[in-house]
């Protein structure tokens, strides 16, 4: 008799025998166990035959095709995952503070908030910055503010996360300028632009050009690094917002690899080598409460980007089929009752993302969901991820739970989910289409209503929230931006607009302009050009603005 | 059906977080309520024009990045120059404790933090609509 008729006939006797008795007299706790994405939980998983003999070509080893086990072959026995924290705030002077002390706390690398005037190309002085300056994080106008945000801070040394998506190029842009001042090399610099343009119409919101021009910026940036600036991640392919706004595991990665798929055909469209840009490109997920089903979701992003590479791109280059990506714990997930409790949810959420392979990690702050963290909740954050690293034994061994029955079936179920929206955003022409017409949001929300009302109908349980409420004082101590920060910026901005050589800047300015009209330049050398001569973000985001039009939204409810 | 209660939810400033702005408008909309959400980026002055033409009798305000104390009086002191101070504001998002009373001062009638339910909201329109009457 084979191995799986044996299995499955001891188990059904199983269930009739001794899981019957028992069932009969205390039934289970629900009707059916599912995932946090409502995938539905084996009571048991079994093994098969088939698992050994799938064995290599789903599961591979450690830095080999397909990476389901991680992509390099010494994993954290080699190094630690960089333990990064987001941070800035206020003016540059007070975030340089702040990277400063988190390098002393030891933190391996900085990761770069900036406010969302930033985010969306208006300097401080703009209208539409009102209210927004240095809240979210640093406030950077000019590439004096960018000097600030690094003094002292050795460009060669760390490597340097920024989150910024319309406007990358000209943060980039600023970043090589503090570098050339600082005497270092463009081809020293190490670090990561988000540069993800297609999620911010899904779920973030910071866009500001329409997809096409959008995506244009995207693989000049692609162009120009692989020769000028080779050790930049030339985007950071993003899941985490889409996460956030309430999609499932599933859609976090469907959706995040066909934005992936859309850049891979755009750079290639414009007559790049696959194999030229394909190993810079970076990824970035969410890690949620659900343990299991979260390791999964990792295992399985990592195997379909690499069929994806290989199969559909013919890429030829291992790290081109490399999923290499950056996680941080699920920012809604955290709770403003009882904040204590959210070291713990961030804790379980940091496990998930090591058991599941990250390569660098941000941790999150108790207090986020009632503002913006202190500096001792961040502290405890990062003590989070230093006590996984060397307490917790999990980082010896390799992707341990492999060959767990539950873990890979459902790393299986995910990905098969995952093809299957791969392939209708395929039907539906791209992922540029399925935004524009809105399904991919739809899918989010959806998601995310299900969702709500599970909560609000407590089928769904948020201990503190909805069961094991306590009476609370209101928290104390939350962070506070100075609220007048605006016109410190504007007074910045002023200075620097009367100190720098006025008309080299309107000229760059023109160039950039005549240079933007035309669609096969590569934007980026004009950009830079601006940059050096002291243009400010908004002068130079203005001048794209009045050539590419802005994006307006596609609204569904 | 004389007194169908109509409800703008609307995201000032740059915040793009929607996810509860969008949740509390369509659960408001099943909810029998006329809902209209303005979508992300709007200005005070568009929120209040918006809310002027579509004749809403509430306007919620969602904002996660911190420039409530900013925007959302701004709007109250639109309205009132509009001489439409009668459209209801409350406001919802990451809003610190230690700010909620100003807002609540100058004008804002309710704020609603992180983890409050939907029969929450309900409960004050329907209060709201009750002393009306």
């Amino acid at each position: 008799m084979s191995f799986d008729k044996k299995m499955d006939e001891k188990f059904q006797k199983w269930e009739s025998t001794t899981l019957k008795k028992v069932t009969d007299r205390f039934p289970e706790r629900k009707q059916e166990f599912v995932t946090n994405s409502w995938i539905p939980s084996d009571r048991v998983s079994l093994p098969k035959s088939s698992d050994l003999e799938n064995y290599m070509e789903k599961l591979g080893l450690p830095g080999e095709y397909p990476y389901t086990r991680g992509v390099q072959p010494t994993m954290y026995r080699g190094r630690f995952w960089t333990m990064r924290q987001y941070a800035g705030f206020g003016t540059a002077e007070e975030s340089n503070k702040r990277y400063r002390y988190l390098l002393d706390q030891g933190q391996t690398g900085l990761s770069i908030a900036f406010d969302l005037p930033t985010q969306i190309g208006y300097d401080s002085s703009d209208s539409m910055s009102i209210g927004e300056v240095g809240k979210v994080g640093v406030a950077v106008d000019t590439l004096k503010d960018m000097e600030i945000l690094f003094d002292k801070i050795p460009l060669d040394k760390i490597s340097t996360s920024m989150t910024i998506n319309a406007p990358a190029s000209v943060l980039l842009a600023f970043y090589i300028a503090v570098a050339e001042k600082q005497g270092i090399a463009k081809n020293k610099l190490t670090g990561t632009i988000q540069n993800d343009i297609l999620k911010e119409y899904i779920a973030r919101g910071t866009y500001i050009f329409p997809p096409r021009p959008s995506l244009r910026l995207i693989t000049n940036i692609f162009d120009y690094c692989s020769k000028e600036v080779p050790k930049w991640n030339t985007i950071s392919i993003s899941g985490y917002h889409i996460r956030e706004a309430g999609s499932t595991a599933v859609q976090e990665v469907a959706f995040t690899l066909a934005d992936g798929i859309e850049y891979v055909k755009s750079a290639i469209a414009t007559g790049l080598d696959v194999d030229k840009f394909a190993g810079r490109l970076s990824f970035f997920f969410n890690s949620h409460n659900d343990l299991l089903e979260e390791i999964a979701k990792f295992r399985a992003a990592r195997r379909i980007w690499a069929k994806i590479m290989k199969e559909k791109f013919n890429a030829k280059n291992d790290k081109s089929l490399m999923l290499r990506f950056h996680t941080q714990t699920g920012g809604s997930t955290l709770t403003a009752q009882q904040p204590d409790n959210n070291v713990v949810r961030v804790a379980m959420q940091t496990l998930a993302a090591v058991l599941g392979g990250t390569q660098s990690l941000h941790t999150n702050s108790k207090d986020e969901a009632l503002g913006l963290p202190t500096e001792d909740s961040v502290r405890v954050a990062l003590r989070t991820q230093q006590i996984i690293a060397h307490e917790s034994g999990v980082t010896n061994s390799i992707d341990p739970l492999a060959g767990s029955y539950y873990v890979e079936n459902l790393t299986d179920i995910i990905e098969k989910e995952v093809w299957k929206y791969l392939d209708k955003i395929e039907k539906i022409g791209g992922m540029v289409y399925a935004i524009e017409q809105g399904y991919v949001q739809k899918e989010i929300q959806d998601s995310a209503y299900n969702y709500q009302r599970e909560v609000e109908e407590e089928q769904r349980i948020i201990v503190g929230v909805n069961k094991f409420t306590s009476k609370e004082e209101p928290p104390r101590d939350i962070l506070k931006v100075n609220p007048n920060l605006r016109e410190v910026q504007i007074r910045k901005i002023n200075e620097v607009k009367n100190s720098r050589n006025n008309e080299m800047v309107q000229n760059c300015l023109k160039v950039l302009k005549e240079k933007a009209e035309q669609p096969d330049l590569n934007l980026m050398p004009f950009i830079l050009d601006a940059a050096r001569e002291y243009a400010t973000l908004g002068e130079i985001c203005g001048v794209l603005r009045g050539v590419f039009g802005e994006y307006q939204e596609s609204i569904v409810l | 059906m004389t007194d169908i209660v109509r409800i703008l939810i609307a995201k000032p400033g740059l915040d793009g977080h929607d996810r509860g702005a969008k949740y509390i408008a369509r659960a408001l909309k099943e909810n029998g309520y006329e809902v209209i959400y303005t979508g992300l980026r709007q200005t005070p002055e568009s929120i209040v024009k918006t809310a002027i033409q579509e004749d809403v009798n509430y306007i919620g305000l969602s904002l996660l990045s911190g420039a409530h104390n900013e925007l959302f009086p701004q709007v109250i002191d639109l309205l009132k120059k509009n001489e439409a101070d009668d459209i209801v504001v409350f406001g919802g998002g990451v809003i610190p404790e230690d700010d909620i009373a100003s807002l609540m001062e100058k004008g804002v009638k309710a704020i609603f933090t992180p983890g409050t339910s939907i029969k929450e909201v309900i409960s004050f329109i329907e209060n709201n609509e009750k002393k009306n009457k």
